[in-house]
């Protein structure tokens, strides 16, 4: 991960960059393809391959054990006629907008962290990533105890002020709650190491400046903190957007599969899961997948094209 | 800033990776069901085969290792495998098997999935084995012969089994005063029981019965036996939720709950039942046979008995155990089914109950078993046989039992009427199963 950090500074050299391929493009021979050759290989078996193959088969009738009979569109009209396609897709909507409020909170953390002569500093950012670093299932077993409704130490607190808390994970509403800030928690130690670096980016000078001419901490967090800063902020709304996009193994790992509230509560890829491998019911859940990736394709598309928008406010 | 757009691509990409996994059980599975007239003969004692036998129990490896040890005496040259895959990921990645046919030779198979790879033509009949006489279907419990037979043919042998009773904590039961029923106790006797020891020590936040909820094997699947109700038809064409006497079944614990006498599905989700009553929380736990190694090891362990499951209009358990199966694809065969049949045998069975943590199925080899709580009556989960009915299955149980699992917590918990919930599961349930 920590490659992605130095990739989310802004880039100045970017445009030396492009001038550099054009120049390979030039070139000839293959060498250039010889190199690229190997990844090109590892995205086309394992990702380009795999999506035409669902593509295909999110328009057949498929058997437990392979065979399977073309359909037509019928997996998609039984799709969206089916609510709980909406409303899994509220719920993975809900559950990326909470996880995105973690971005200003990690960017309000970062500039904590950036305060010139802050003491054990390392310290706060390992603390801070490890979260992040944690496997889900573990994540998902400790919180489980602590959103427990009768032995659980957030009701504990809670009666601590005479407030009764519910059994988190399995009323609905508030599993889905609890879901969420468990992603906001895990997912706030990498946005805000990406946001850190970007900071520590903008030379100090540019504020020594701005103090001479008298700007107002406001005025220097809008005309320089906000527009160096955007391409990480960018960056870590993507990335945030399209892990939540992607909500499984915390929602299963949380609710457990044998959990009332799911019907209520699952995200989209767990709609995906419970079809083709609780199910069986493969040719359906490849046309949930390929909806989920067209949705993800969207979000990123918009997002693109909004960052191409403020990018030339800057 | 050249690096956003393919890695946004590779990242939008990654969320059908998990498609991938379904494009790998794409080959169209030829079914082979083989002809099962051909009796089985054992093969030649040098024969010599690699076999892999695919199980999911780490704690029972010892057992089998000590039961491949003895197979080698008799045939030397078949080298096995042992292959262990944590159940949740089982049947997963037996699936992405069956379909590609490359299946282990020999592995285990349960209830809930058997149907669905049997009438695939994935497993092979052991008919030939039966009339060989290799295998004898009559030195094995009935009921679990009956849950491994589809359309007249049986396809496995059990190998262990499991039963239900309610364990008792009789430290619980003093402090409460309340007598501890006797073995031929009925429902009220248990919804007394509990609802007596719940007031007792509400204080210290006891309860008098939990079970396990979440699935209806070690429950309510008992209680609606007992009512005379069904689960589900005996040609797994109908669902039996409608019926007046299933309902009784899901009522029992309905009332129990609303008298407190045992918490709510939501307590019991957060907290599961058998936690409650190894932690000295609950007086009684209903829950099966498996569970002795897990109260043997608590710290109630010193204080512990067990009760048959109260009776009902009738008396009846569930009862449920793995068999070995051998893959109709396997290209070992012979060895495969020579394996199948040591491993019926009452010398593997008699090794197992004496090593492993569960009931062997062979009749006659359970004893270890019985004594292996001194003090503690577990001959009554071998007595239960004689009334237990194998678990509710169907050609794609999974399917309905997330129906039960989704409606009736409301049922249990008094958010809706019994009634309405269980009209909705059968006919969810019917057209599930009209598509099998």
């Amino acid at each position: 991960m920590p490659a992605d950090v130095s990739e989310s500074a802004p880039a100045p050299a970017a445009p030396a960059t492009r001038r550099a391929r054009r120049g390979v493009r030039r070139g000839d021979g293959l060498w250039p393809w010889a190199f690229v050759l190997p990844l090109l290989a590892g995205v086309g078996v394992f990702y380009i391959w795999p999506i035409l193959q669902t593509a295909f088969y999110s328009f057949t009738t498929w058997g437990v054990f392979g065979g399977f009979k073309w359909s037509g569109l019928d997996n998609y009209g039984r799709l969206f006629t089916d609510p709980q396609l909406y409303r899994s897709l509220l719920n993975t909507l809900i559950y990326t907008a909470v996880v995105l409020l973690g971005v200003p909170i990690a960017a309000w953390l970062a500039s904590l962290l950036n305060t010139p002569g802050l003491r054990f500093a390392q310290f706060y950012r390992v603390l801070f990533f490890l979260p992040y670093v944690a496997m889900p299932a573990a994540v998902a077993l400790v919180w489980r105890m602590i959103f427990n409704g009768d032995y659980g130490i957030l009701n504990w607190a809670l009666s601590l002020f005479g407030i009764p808390g519910p059994s988190w994970v399995n009323t609905p509403g508030f599993a889905l709650a609890a879901v969420s800030v468990v992603g906001l928690w895990s997912s706030l130690g990498f946005s805000m190491i990406v946001l850190a670096a970007g900071l520590k980016n903008i030379p100090p000078e540019l504020y020594e400046a701005a103090e001479l001419d008298g700007a107002s901490r406001f005025r220097q967090f809008r005309s320089i903190t906000l527009p160096l800063l955007a391409p990480s902020v960018f960056f870590v709304v993507v990335v945030t957007t399209i892990a939540s996009f992607q909500l499984f193994d915390l929602l299963y790992a949380l609710l457990g599969n044998h959990n009332a509230v799911l019907p209520k509560t699952m995200s989209l890829v767990y709609y995906f899961y419970s079809a083709g491998f609780v199910e069986n019911d493969k040719g359906f859940a490849a046309a949930i997948a390929m909806v989920i990736f067209v949705l993800i394709g969207l979000v990123t598309l918009l997002q693109f094209r909004l960052q191409r928008r403020w990018a030339g406010n800057a | 800033m050249a690096s956003f757009p393919r890695r946004a691509l590779a990242a939008v990409a990654g969320t059908v990776a998990a498609a991938a996994t379904l494009a790998a059980c794409s080959s169209t599975g030829a079914s082979t069901a083989s002809d099962s007239d051909t009796p089985y003969s054992p093969p030649d004692a040098n024969i010599s085969a690699n076999l892999t036998y695919a199980v999911w129990d780490q704690t029972q490896v010892k057992a089998i290792n000590a039961n491949l040890a003895e197979f080698n005496k008799k045939y030397p040259n078949v080298k096995v495998n042992v292959d262990v895959t944590p159940y949740t990921n089982y049947f997963t990645k037996l699936q992405t098997e069956a379909s590609s046919d490359s299946l282990p030779d020999v592995f285990w198979m349960n209830g809930p999935n058997f149907q669905l790879y049997a009438s695939n033509g994935k497993i092979e009949p052991i008919t030939g084995e039966v009339k060989a006489g290799a295998i004898d279907p009559k030195n094995y419990p009935q009921s679990l012969d009956q849950l491994y037979t589809l359309d007249g043919v049986q396809y496995g042998v059990p190998k262990d089994f499991d039963t239900i009773g309610v364990w008792i904590n009789k430290a619980l039961f003093a402090q409460a005063g309340v007598p501890i029923p006797n073995k031929d106790w009925t429902w009220a006797d248990l919804h007394s029981t509990a609802t007596q020891i719940s007031q007792k020590l509400a204080s210290q936040g006891v309860y008098g019965i939990t079970a396990g909820m979440d699935s209806g094997q070690s429950t309510y699947y008992n209680t609606i036996f007992q009512a005379g109700g069904s689960v589900i038809s005996p040609d797994g064409k109908k669902s039996g939720y409608d019926s007046p006497a299933t309902a009784k079944g899901i009522q029992f614990w309905t009332d129990l709950v609303k008298s407190k006498a045992m918490p709510t599905i939501k307590q019991l989700t957060d907290t599961t039942g058998d936690q409650w009553f190894v932690s000295g929380k609950s007086a009684m736990y209903q829950g099966g046979s498996w569970a002795r190694s897990e109260v043997a090891a608590a710290p109630v362990a010193k204080d512990i008995a067990v009760l048959p499951v109260p009776k009902g209009d009738q008396q009846a358990t569930v009862i449920h155990g793995l068999s070995n199966v051998v893959a109709a694809s396997s290209p070992n065969k012979q060895a495969a089914q020579a394996l199948q049949v040591f491993l019926a045998s009452k010398e593997a069975q008699q090794q197992q109950g004496d090593l492993g943590a569960v009931i062997p199925a062979y009749n006659g080899t359970q004893d270890a078993f019985a004594k292996s709580m001194p003090g503690v009556d577990l001959q009554l989960f071998l007595d239960e046989v004689s009334y237990a009915k194998p678990l509710p299955v169907s050609k794609n149980t999974a399917v309905w039992n997330t129906l039960e699992t989704n409606l009736l917590p409301d049922a249990f918990d008094g958010t809706k009427s019994v009634d309405g919930a269980l009209k909705d599961l059968a006919s969810q349930m019917n057209a599930d199963l009209a598509k099998e």
